[in-house]
């Protein structure tokens, strides 16, 4: 409802209901408080709705865009925890533990979060607890922090705060077990007898009260080495995030440090005002923890970062990381060079993109422009042997179709016009005759009869000519030239 | 075919003569080569004639990988390397879309000592490619150790920082004992007009088995030399 009073120029207190279709027609989904005075309330269907009050407005609601929103805030929420799951459409869970006192303990964190979304638009229901499940039944039921009294707070909450299905709400309340204090006094035993086959209901109190653990699904086992930066005030700058950068480094470093592990794969991330987040990720190609190495390859993206509103944290993040101790390469040797090699690499690859930085791999294939790939040279290639043969040094990335005068037709060619210039043939080797590769070509593919021939100037060329004449496989063949040689 | 044989026609068909052609290798000749790694120009003469790779692989030190930068037009116009040709599959590849970009890519080669020589191909005279840029080059290659060439495809001798500036032109190749009517060791006509510390000149030279001879026959010397010849 609010995301979609954000986005639109309606009057604050026209009465609108968001529709969903349901099996016998529109259902509300959310009201307005205008709506909400006048008898709409969600769950209802839109005909009740409109016979109580004829001059509600319907809008279809769009429940994916409330869990595209949902899901970026819950990006945006790792600026006050690492670990955020996003629960149901319309919750979100924060693991708070020992985080609280960087915000000015519990009540400043409940503050803080409660403000920073109040200025997206959005009321929050917010509830801090020992437990997941009791933080829920709070949140949902009767918002408040609470930290020692939890078993107090939660013992006047309806039972179907326990998150169970309806059918087992129902038999609870038919037998007069209404509150979850209710519940408490019942004794296990008899619980667990008593709801055998349905939702457990011991189970679920259990995970109230912490007896029970409950991991947060969006836990990572091992967080990402992170380091994180809060701005006094938003910065709108475009250099904030090369500063930010700077800050960040020597933190993540030491992380890196202390857990022996070298980044391969770093982001920085800018949390905007308006709840969005910009994201700068570059990659190496040995793991690496130098500073001042990190620091250059992320630099540039940083700065290309928009602000848009202004960035008012940010968040430094090794997202993959590779085991990395202290070496030393040798003794008395030279260094190898293949770190600074590596690193060179990176430079390259994160200026011009992995696709123009490349490493060649040879390939088992006689076609020439089979046997070689080019790989991009972040990533490592495996050596093969191939046997040698006599290539040139310079291939063009497509053969170009040539004229060529020959004295007869199977034979040597004599003069060729590649590119408007005209080369009289002095020497000619060969043919080498390269067949196709029928398990991967179409089968009209024709042979290729490669020539090493030199022009009257010396220059060296390979030609080549596509098939021959009766081969059935096209008409008369055509030259192409392929490469040059040095 | 047919519009081949009408856009070339009239034109005597030449035969190679063998008796004409360079007969073999003459005596060993001394590369002109700095005593320190430096940025060393070479001028391809026709921009679409590959004879100067040839000249330039030997140079060249082993062991090390190799930075080899093309800009797109040096691709487009006269290959792409190909690595199954080159003595060495150690090498990185880098494309770039103009010449400042070639340059930075050089620039930052040869700050990394790790390398055995930086090699990069510009199409043309970009405005880019000025003399700060080539002296840039230079002072970088020369503080570490690591040389640099710079390729001109297409382009003109304008001012320049390099230490060395080479014109390179294929020649026509020694005879093949072989075969004689296919193409024997590469040769190349190479034209030195500037070097430190060294007179200019020109020669027509090979490559055998490491080493580069003259190639017997041709007439080629220092500047000195040839305008002795001339007199």
């Amino acid at each position: 409802m609010e995301r979609w009073a954000r986005s639109s120029d309606c009057a604050p207190d026209a009465p609108v209901a968001l529709t969903v279709e349901g099996t016998h027609g529109p259902v509300i989904h959310a009201v307005t408080k205008a709506a909400a005075e006048r008898g709409a309330r969600a769950g209802a269907r839109l005909t009740d709705a409109r016979a109580l009050d004829p001059a509600l407005i319907a809008i279809p609601a769009d429940p994916e865009g409330d869990i595209a929103l949902v899901q970026r805030l819950a990006c945006w929420a790792g600026r006050w925890s690492p670990l955020v799951e996003v629960d149901g459409g319309n919750a979100l869970r924060l693991d708070v533990t020992g985080i609280a006192h960087l915000f000015g303990g519990e009540r400043g964190l409940a503050r803080d979060i409660q403000r920073r979304f109040a200025k997206l638009g959005l009321t929050t229901r917010l509830a801090i607890a020992p437990t997941a499940a009791a933080a829920w039944a709070l949140a949902h039921h009767a918002p408040c922090i609470c930290s020692d009294d939890a078993e107090a707070k939660l013992a006047p909450l309806h039972a179907s705060a326990l998150r169970l299905d309806a059918d087992t709400i129902r038999t609870l309340e038919r037998l007069g077990l209404k509150t979850i204090g209710a519940l408490i006094g019942v004794p296990r035993l008899a619980l667990a007898r008593r709801f055998r086959g349905a939702e457990d209901v011991v189970d679920a109190l259990d995970r109230m009260f912490g007896r029970k653990a409950e991991a947060l699904t969006a836990l990572p086992s091992d967080p990402p080495p992170r380091a994180a930066l809060r701005l006094e005030e938003p910065a709108t700058h475009p250099e904030a995030a090369g500063h930010a950068l700077e800050q960040l480094i020597p933190g993540l470093v030491r992380q890196l440090q202390e857990r022996h592990l070298g980044a391969r794969r770093l982001s920085l991330h800018g949390f905007r005002v308006d709840g969005s987040v910009a994201v700068a990720t570059v990659a190496t190609t040995i793991p690496s923890r130098e500073p001042k190495h990190l620091q250059r390859l992320l630099a540039d993206k940083a700065d290309a970062l928009d602000p848009e509103f202004g960035f008012d944290a940010f968040a430094l993040i090794a997202e993959w990381t590779e085991d990395l101790r202290a070496t030393q390469e040798s003794l008395v040797e030279e260094p190898s060079g293949e770190r600074e090699v590596a690193r060179l690499v990176d430079r390259l690859t994160v200026k011009l993109g992995p696709r123009r930085v490349r490493r060649p791999q040879p390939c088992e294939s006689h076609l020439p422009e089979r046997a070689n790939e080019w790989l991009p040279a972040l990533r490592k290639g495996e050596p093969i042997a191939l046997p040698p043969v006599r290539r040139p040094q310079r291939l063009l990335d497509r053969p170009e179709a040539i004229d060529v005068i020959y004295a007869t037709p199977e034979g040597m060619p004599r003069r060729f016009v590649w590119r408007r210039a005209v080369h009289d043939i002095t020497r000619v080797e060969g043919p080498e005759r390269i067949a196709p590769e029928w398990w991967r070509e179409r089968s009209n593919a024709r042979l290729r009869d490669y020539y090493r021939v030199e022009d009257e100037a010396g220059r060296r060329y390979w030609i080549y000519r596509d098939g021959l004449i009766g081969d059935g496989r096209g008409g008369l063949p055509n030259w192409f030239i392929h490469g040059l040689f040095g | 075919m047919a519009a081949g044989l009408t856009l070339v026609g009239g034109g005597a068909i030449r035969t190679p003569k063998i008796s004409q052609l360079p007969s073999g290798l003459g005596e060993r000749w001394q590369l002109p080569a700095p005593s320190s790694p430096t940025l060393s120009e070479l001028f391809a003469v026709h921009p679409r004639d590959g004879g100067w790779v040839g000249f330039l692989l030997p140079q060249l030190a082993t062991g090390k990988p190799l930075l080899w930068v093309q800009d797109r037009m040096a691709i487009h116009e006269s290959g792409r390397i190909y690595p199954p040709g080159l003595p060495s599959r150690n090498l990185i590849h880098v494309e770039t879309r103009d010449a400042r970009d070639a340059l930075w890519a050089m620039e930052e080669g040869l700050r990394c000592a790790g390398l055995s020589a930086v090699i990069g191909e510009i199409w043309g005279d970009p405005k880019a490619l000025d003399f700060t840029a080539t002296r840039r080059l230079a002072v970088a290659s020369e503080r570490s150790g690591v040389a640099a060439f710079l390729i001109r495809l297409g382009g003109h001798a304008n001012l320049s920082g390099a230490r060395m500036r080479w014109r390179l032109a294929s020649a026509p190749s020694l005879a093949n004992d072989l075969d004689g009517r296919a193409p024997g060791l590469p040769a190349w006509d190479a034209d030195l007009f500037r070097g430190r510390g060294m007179p200019p000149g020109r020669w027509s030279v090979a490559h055998e088995a490491g080493l580069f001879h003259l190639v017997a026959g041709a007439g080629s010397g220092t500047l000195g030399e040839v305008e002795r010849l001339r007199a």
